[in-house]
């Protein structure tokens, strides 16, 4: 089978703009008014920028607007994508490659044009040795053949599933510029903080502590865009510091949440002032209990099936994330509607039968009303995880389990959940990155070493979930790749090897004169070409 | 001067060991934290495999033991080498020499207000011990050194920068403004306004308290007495005579108040976004970073043993006894 994809609209501007078309759309920018500066909060300054390389949220929230990916997410592009530095991929029937052709007249920031020789490079030297998600992902990929300036074809050792290459091309395919790497120690190239990309904006200025300035690239390859001048991320480490400074009109737009959830119903209401819930349902995070099985009480499935039934998901969505997030049904979320599927065994929360469950289990409650104590971790990084990690405490003294909370900043969470091993169960925010071989399968899989982090550390083991995981990895076939996760999530809900509570998307807070927010489900992680500020 | 010389000289020599054993006490406490560099980096990268992992320790040099590390870095910074700072990816000494003029600003503009607020209203307050105005101003200034500083960091920000808009909300400068010379320094004087009145208002209280007791005591001595029955002015017994006897403590109390500032800093930094060292500090926690915390809390070290310096060669100028008893023992 030979799946041809390139998006329907990609195709419809591309006979009318000669496929150097507008991704954004064109209507919507002719209206908005060009120009100015966007100040936006930011609360972290990653030490290394290069998307390529770390990816990312934290990094891609800056670094996106100045390197692009082949493709990015799209609400209504085919698949879920739409063009960037690629106009279309294409899977071969044996899945051992990949055609891009790449877009024409494209150049970097320095002036340089963008070829394929780009493309080869970053997948080989950096997508594959170097980045975090492409390392398993291109772990396969052999060979990159570049026949002319425009065609990029990626050979693989092993059949490779285009579904997942596809999935993969948001996250982890930012193309660098081979001239300013190549020979070099691209681990710590300096271009790695001074970006040089292709896209929209350039990087001009860091004064660390303080901001971040992109600045409009005239010779943008979209002539239309980008709309705005410049961006500038300043950085507030307060938690209450972006609302306060959004108030004072001193920065115009806070994404990633970074106004707090309690903070949203009073904001809503200031004149001039919106909240947007939308613009990362390609982001979605999970908020899941994970089991060290090494507890033999824990090794017990009814044990674990009384705790799925102690947790009242509903007071979790609505008390702990106001509402602003969904209770999950398994471990992929609604937002991925590619793999999603509703048929998996659920647990009402029900504390009657959750005690029941555990009196068969055969863990009576003494005189106390204990029937065995543990250590919870709730991962640090969230407000909410924390918050979830006193609500858990609370639900399971109701079903007779007496948890100690241990609290962590993220270093001692990290060493302790995922290379001591020292928890019995933990709170822990993994993200859904678009295919469930990117980031989710690993939370199941056995036989990973200890360290890896956001990995099944609880010692689970199971040949079932292991076995389709192996298959699904090598299953060329779209459909029969989509229908192994879909018995993938059944497995896991049955078995629960973990416990998926509740999926959150992040809110961006932005003052009216922001336009064109969200326009795409990885809004906040993409490259704002077509954001606009009125008057 | 020969006194001084001799202070000088003790102090130089005295501060050798009290650094080593700074310098020792961080890295051990960092040691022993959970977790170390590549943990806390892996956060920030939603996870990697065990390979990059290990990479990143041999990096970083973490796979090598605490001890060996340690002596590198003693070694290091025998030759005035900092090190090189792991979470930003940048010479130790590079950040420190950006972030420290910030912080200094900060602190001395902060312990200006404190010092000479707090010793204005501490005479007000002692000029009529148990008077209405003397409780009324100890109950204020108790009052106010019992506010967590962060606190009234935001309730200044919320009143003058949201509400009213006077004063800009955070940062040290208007960011990419391009402002020079005078303009550059007015507006970095309108954005210290608040956090200089958050911190230094917490502080205000003590010195309020010290002046006020200090000019309690001196009040009933014999020489104040005299100074009455010549007939001079209450204001001119309250300033020159009172007031300056009580004066000395005062300076004791800035020196050791150097020291709090700076951990008071931490926190107003962090509600100010202004770029200082107690946000490198609490960064370089977080993401265990060993040379630059070590670099952080060894300049602050320094920096604390030389305001203590300063205030004793001010005492030794301000009272003659000071210094020569020491210096014959």
């Amino acid at each position: 089978m030979t799946v041809l994809t390139l998006s329907r609209r990609g195709l419809l501007k591309g006979a009318a703009l000669g496929l150097l078309a507008s991704t954004a759309p064109i209507a919507v920018m002719a209206a908005a008014a060009k120009g100015g500066r966007l100040v936006v909060a930011a609360d972290s300054e990653p030490k290394n920028l290069n998307p390529a390389i770390v990816a990312s949220n934290g990094v891609f929230y800056i670094a996106s607007k100045v390197i692009e990916p082949l493709a990015e997410a799209s609400y209504d592009g085919k698949d879920g994508l739409e063009p960037r530095l690629a106009v279309s991929w294409e899977g071969a029937q044996d899945g051992r490659s990949v055609t891009f052709k790449l877009r024409e007249g494209v150049t970097w920031h320095d002036g340089k044009p963008f070829t394929s020789a780009d493309v080869a490079f970053s997948a080989l030297e950096v997508w594959k040795k170097l980045q975090n998600i492409g390392r398993s992902v291109f772990a396969n990929l052999e060979t990159v053949e570049t026949p002319d300036a425009a065609t990029a074809i990626f050979r693989f050792s092993k059949p490779t599933p285009f579904q997942l290459i596809r999935n993969a091309l948001p996250v982890a395919t930012s193309v660098i510029p081979r001239h300013l790497y190549e020979g070099t120690d691209i681990a710590t190239n300096p271009a790695n903080t001074r970006l040089v990309g292709t896209g929209p904006f350039k990087f001009t200025e860091y004064k660390p502590g303080e901001y971040y300035r992109l600045t409009r690239n005239e010779a943008y390859w979209n002539k239309q865009a980008p709309l705005l001048d410049e961006i500038v991320y300043r950085v507030l480490p307060d938690r209450a510091g972006a609302g306060a400074a959004l108030e004072a009109e001193e920065i115009q737009l806070a994404a990633f949440s970074a106004v707090p959830l309690a903070d949203l119903a009073r904001i809503s209401k200031v004149a001039g002032i919106k909240v947007i819930s939308r613009g990362y349902e390609a982001l979605t995070y999970q908020l899941i209990v994970e089991i060290n099985h090494r507890r033999k009480e824990l090794a017990d499935l009814k044990v674990r099936q009384a705790i799925a039934h102690a947790i009242d998901r509903k007071f979790v969505v609505d008390t702990i994330f106001l509402g602003y997030a969904a209770a999950s049904t398994g471990p992929v979320p609604r937002n991925a509607p590619e793999f999603y599927t509703a048929d998996v065994p659920t647990y009402d929360f029900d504390v009657a039968k959750a005690n029941a469950l555990l009196d068969e289990a055969g863990y009576k409650a003494g005189a106390d009303g204990k029937r065995f104590s543990l250590k919870l971790l709730p991962a640090p990084y969230f407000n909410e995880t924390r918050q979830f990690g006193a609500y858990l405490r609370q639900a399971l003294a109701a079903i007779g389990i007496d948890a100690e909370l241990v609290n962590n900043d993220s270093a001692a969470h990290q060493k302790a959940v995922y290379t001591d091993h020292a928890f019995d169960l933990a709170v822990a925010p993994p993200v859904f990155r678009g295919d469930p071989a990117i980031s989710t399968t690993i939370l199941v899989q056995s036989g990973l070493p200890a360290g890896v982090g956001f990995s099944n550390q609880g010692g689970y083991v199971s040949s079932t979930l292991d076995s389709i995981i192996a298959k699904a990895a090598e299953t060329i076939d779209t459909d029969a790749r989509t229908a192994l996760y879909k018995d993938f999530q059944k497995q896991v809900v049955a078995d629960l090897p973990l416990i998926n509570v509740a999926e959150w998307g992040f809110i961006t807070v932005a003052r009216d004169t922001v336009e064109n927010v969200p326009s795409n489900p990885r809004w906040a992680v993409s490259n704002w070409a077509d954001t606009a500020l009125k008057g | 001067m020969k006194r001084i010389a001799a202070l000088l000289r003790r102090r130089a020599i005295t501060a050798v060991p009290v650094l080593l054993i700074v310098i020792a006490a961080t890295f051990l406490l960092l040691e022993h934290a959970p977790g170390d560099a590549v943990d806390s980096y892996l956060v920030s990268l939603g996870g990697g495999d065990a390979k990059l992992a290990a990479e990143l320790r041999a990096q970083y040099g973490l796979d090598q033991s605490g001890f060996a590390r340690f002596r590198l870095y003693l070694s290091a910074l025998a030759r005035f080498d900092l090190g090189w700072s792991v979470a930003f990816d940048r010479p130790v000494i590079d950040l420190v020499r950006e972030r420290l003029p910030n912080t200094l600003l900060l602190m001395a503009s902060a312990t200006a207000l404190s010092f000479g607020l707090g010793s204005l209203l501490g005479i007000a307050a002692g000029a009529r011990p148990g008077s209405l105005r003397d409780r009324a101003l100890s109950i204020g200034a108790l009052a106010l050194y019992a506010v967590p500083g962060f606190w009234l960091g935001l309730v200044l920000v919320l009143f003058f920068s949201v509400q009213l808009r006077w004063l800009p909300l955070a940062g040290m400068e208007t960011i990419a403004s391009g402002k020079q010379g005078l303009e550059r320094a007015l507006d970095i004087a309108r954005h210290l306004v608040l956090p200089v009145t958050a911190l230094g208002f917490i502080y205000l209280a003590l010195f309020l308290r010290v002046m006020r007791s200090g000019m309690a005591e001196v009040w009933p001595l014999d020489f104040v007495l005299f100074a009455r029955s010549k007939g001079l002015s209450r204001t001119r017994i309250v300033w020159r005579h009172v007031a300056r006897n009580a004066l000395l403590p005062l300076v004791t109390v800035l020196g050791l108040q150097a020291a709090a500032m700076l951990g008071g800093s931490v926190v107003i930094e962090s509600v100010f976004a202004i770029p200082g060292f107690g946000r490198l500090a609490q960064e370089a926690v977080s993401d265990r970073d060993a040379p630059l915390l070590v670099g952080v809390i060894l300049t602050s070290a320094v920096l604390v043993i030389l305001v203590n310096l300063t205030v004793d060669i001010v005492y030794a100028l301000l009272d003659p006894r000071i210094g020569s008893g020491e210096e014959g023992a």
